[in-house]
């Protein structure tokens, strides 16, 4: 094994570039877990702690360009205006000590359907920025997730950043798990709401091969808020809205019975978290109105 | 490969460090450190927590030439890292209940622990002293849900999380009024 440690993003490029097979390691939560179990015996580890640039993020008018490298308890502790589903995801990540280490630029590279971020990404709004030596792209997330534990990514690409949606309203996220800490998602939900756009996004975590978007179930939900023109006059979710709601986000999971919980069940509390998180994100919504209202 | 890093503040090199070996290996297997224990080594349990730059993490999870440069404080080093934070040399045991030698230095985290007896087999306690103290260092007077969230990385097989939430607020009282 060699141990390649560039001091700056080119050199990291350069590196990936000579060696594809290379394993990119930043807060190591992934990578030394397979390691240390001998699951992986990568011929090269790519080190990314000296490369700066990763740590760092910018809070533009329209989105967040989080670097690849910025560890959970940064987002939970400096992001949670801009980001909130994302920091509430961060929140539910493991221990002190891994949100100390972990990033989202980790849990895209890993692509594990149970990876907490990503609902909460799905659901925001979110484009990784992916570079080699031959340019950069940007991967919308939707497109981003191609199988279990598997990503667009070229062989010799790297995550630089992820550009996510600034929140333009309530956002919410949930997980199930057996505690409120170390917990491996047993299934995850995140909702946006978008007033600018009157339009709600959902993201679907540990209950299908990928993290999924309830597509059918936005639509649904889309059509029914305006119709009932529920943006303009900020009533409460009809019960048989969110009932339908919560349905259509079932049935959007694909999911498989493992030590964590049974396809079945992931199914049913995704519906739950659905509902909830609705609610949740909906009465926050009506509240802000009621107080623009009341200044008026 | 070769490898240099600080550890509680003396320069220390490792050598013939294979590439994919932790830090947690390296500081018990090579320096002589055995203070962090090595149980789950997935980021399950936190008893190899220790303070890199400051910030504590599973030493188990990072790679040891990731360590490069870089500066380590591990249980061994808790006492003298609390004191210096104190502006005074680190306290001699006290407590009663001390079974430490006359020129055993704890932090006051460790003497709390000592005194609310909060240490059963005493295998995760190394990870939970290096917790608690970062814990105290950035929250002078923290509230049961901090010291739980603080803590929740850290598992004690033998549940005895009780003592160790009374050893907590105990050092953070003993902090509060400067003893």
């Amino acid at each position: 094994m060699d141990f390649l440690r560039p001091a700056s993003w080119e050199e990291a490029l350069a590196a990936k570039a000579e060696h594809p097979t290379a394993v990119p390691i930043a807060g190591g939560t992934d990578v030394m877990v397979e390691i240390n179990f001998d699951h992986r015996r990568p011929e090269y580890l790519l080190d990314l702690n000296r490369v700066g640039d990763l740590y760092e993020w910018e809070v533009g008018e329209d989105r967040v360009r989080l670097g690849a490298s910025v560890p959970y308890t940064r987002i939970m502790e400096d992001l949670r205006a801009e980001l909130p589903a994302l920091a509430l995801a961060s929140h539910t990540v493991a221990s002190p000590q891994i949100r100390n280490r972990g990033s989202v630029g980790g849990n895209l590279g890993t692509a594990s359907p149970a990876g907490d971020a990503h609902p909460a990404l799905l659901a925001a709004g979110a484009e990784v920025e992916a570079e080699s030596v031959r340019g950069s792209r940007r991967i919308p997330v939707d497109d981003f997730y191609t199988g279990v534990k598997r990503n667009a990514l070229a062989p010799d690409e790297l995550i630089r950043a992820v550009h996510v949606r600034r929140a333009d309203g309530p956002q919410q996220y949930a997980k199930v798990g057996t505690r409120n800490a170390m917990v491996i998602a047993v299934c995850a939900f995140g909702l946006a709401l978008h007033p600018a756009t009157r339009t709600v996004r959902t993201g679907i975590g540990s209950a299908a091969p990928t993290p999924v978007r309830a597509t059918v179930a936005e639509d649904f939900l889309n059509a029914a808020l305006e119709e009932g023109g529920f943006w303009d006059d900020g009533q409460a979710v009809t019960p048989s809205v969110a009932r339908r709601f919560a349905e259509l986000c079932a049935a959007a999971c694909d999911p498989i019975d493992d030590v964590r919980g049974t396809a079945g069940y992931r199914r049913h509390a995704v519906g739950v978290l659905a509902r909830r998180t609705l609610n949740w994100a909906w009465e926050e919504y009506r509240g802000a109105r009621r107080g623009t209202e009341g200044a008026a | 490969m070769r490898v240099h890093f600080t550890v509680n503040g003396r320069p220390q090199e490792a050598d013939d460090v294979w590439e994919g070996e932790s830090l947690l290996y390296v500081l018990r297997e090579r320096l002589g450190l055995p203070g962090s224990k090595n149980a789950c080594e997935q980021g399950e349990c936190g008893s190899c927590t220790v303070r890199l730059d400051g910030v504590p993490v599973c030493a188990c999870l990072v790679a040891a030439g990731q360590a490069e440069g870089r500066e380590v404080v591990t249980v061994e080093g808790l006492a003298e890292y609390a004191g210096q934070r104190s502006g005074d040399g680190p306290p001699r045991a006290g407590g009663t209940h001390s079974q430490a030698g006359e020129d055993t230095r704890l932090a006051p985290v460790q003497q709390a622990f000592v005194d609310a007896g909060a240490v059963q087999c005493g295998f995760c306690t190394p990870g939970l002293l290096v917790a608690a103290d970062e814990l105290l260092e950035r929250n002078p007077m923290p509230a049961d849900a901090d010291i739980r969230e603080a803590l929740s990385g850290n598992l004690c097989r033998c549940t005895g999380y009780e003592k160790i939430m009374d050893a907590v607020r105990l050092a953070a009282a003993r902090q509060s009024e400067g003893t």
